[in-house]
């Protein structure tokens, strides 16, 4: 599948109708939902014939470009009840077969390394801190393959030191700098859009 | 959600140890046809817990897999095609998972279990 067709198709499923701030909940756009599982795709070959989980996958946009592009199996897992509502109309819409699980990431135990390659785009911890790596400490403790996930431009030496010292990675590489539009969802969003810098890391869990 | 999904949860009560593989309730199955892929299912042989496969199929109904499997077997297209069939086409749709230690039921409702724990759980 080209690039252009992924980005199309994950452009035209449905989003968060009631955005939950205390959940950061944000949409991940199409331009950069395809642009992450392409590149994991087609320059590393993690998500063809795999095992994939979307950690907080909210609507289920990385979840769905996983199976779009030949992702054997994926689980989509997210605590609010909503988002997982949508997640599995979006999947029923594009005639995908993808698993649901409505869990806390941060209390979420599975048995080993039992999926691939694990996709996320998690709160970024701008309303409660640290909640981005809740998410890559969990995501490194259970995926045998890789770990995709974007985290604020800002925070890029904290992440690379927390993830090679603390979470049990191997290798931490960004593999590219993505502006990130927020629209205005919230109240207290005085723009109307405004656009942040994001890194997309490629994370290698120790075996 | 299927078994494949299944094999890999855990029980997540905080104080609990063993918590795999949790036990199903059935009220719904159900089946979607996917294809396929040999070379998919022999790398996810040696991940999966074949013990709580068998009895996961079993619970919900299917109990066409032998109780004892050896890599040997994915030679055999008709093993392929069971393991295939317990692994990935059949759906709990409704029903549970218990906690094998505690007794603990977290439903399952549209395929989606609520694997959300009260306060005092965590």
């Amino acid at each position: 599948m080209k690039l252009k067709q992924l980005e199309g198709l994950v452009g035209d499923l449905q989003q968060f109708s009631n955005p939950k701030v205390e959940l950061e909940q944000y949409p991940t756009g199409p331009h950069i939902a395809s642009r992450m599982l392409f590149t994991a795709e087609n320059s590393f070959g993690d998500v063809s014939n795999k095992v994939v989980a979307d950690f907080g996958c909210g609507c289920g946009t990385l979840g769905a470009a996983a199976a779009l592009l030949g992702a054997e199996h994926v689980i989509g897992i997210d605590v609010d009840s909503q988002a997982l509502e949508i997640a599995s109309l979006n999947a029923e819409d594009l005639e995908l077969d993808i698993d649901y699980i409505q869990c806390d990431i941060r209390n979420l135990v599975w048995k080993g390394q039992a999926v691939d390659t694990i996709v996320m785009n998690p709160p970024f911890g701008t309303r409660k801190r640290g909640a981005d790596m809740d998410f890559l400490f969990n995501a490194l403790k259970v995926a045998s393959e890789a770990v995709y996930s974007l985290h604020k431009t800002s925070t890029r030496d904290h992440v690379r030191r927390a993830a090679l010292r603390d979470f049990n990675a191997s290798g931490a590489e960004v593999l590219c700098e993505l502006r990130y539009d927020v629209p205005q969802l919230y109240k207290f969003h005085k723009k109307k859009e405004v656009d942040i810098a994001v890194d997309l890391w490629r994370f290698v869990p120790k075996k | 959600m299927r078994l494949l999904t299944h094999n890999m949860l855990s029980s997540n009560i905080k104080g609990v140890t063993n918590g795999f593989p949790l036990r199903i309730e059935v009220e719904k199955v159900v089946e979607k046809q996917v294809d396929l892929n040999p070379d998919f299912l022999r790398s996810m042989f040696s991940k999966i817990d074949w013990k709580a496969l068998v009895h996961a199929a079993r619970s919900i109904g299917y109990s066409e897999l032998p109780d004892e499997a050896d890599p040997s077997m994915l030679d055999s297209d008709d093993f392929l095609r069971r393991f295939h069939h317990a692994l990935l086409q059949l759906h709990l749709e409704e029903g549970a998972l218990i906690c094998p230690e505690t007794g603990r039921r977290f439903p399952v409702n549209k395929g989606i279990p609520n694997m959300l724990l009260h306060e005092d759980e965590v």
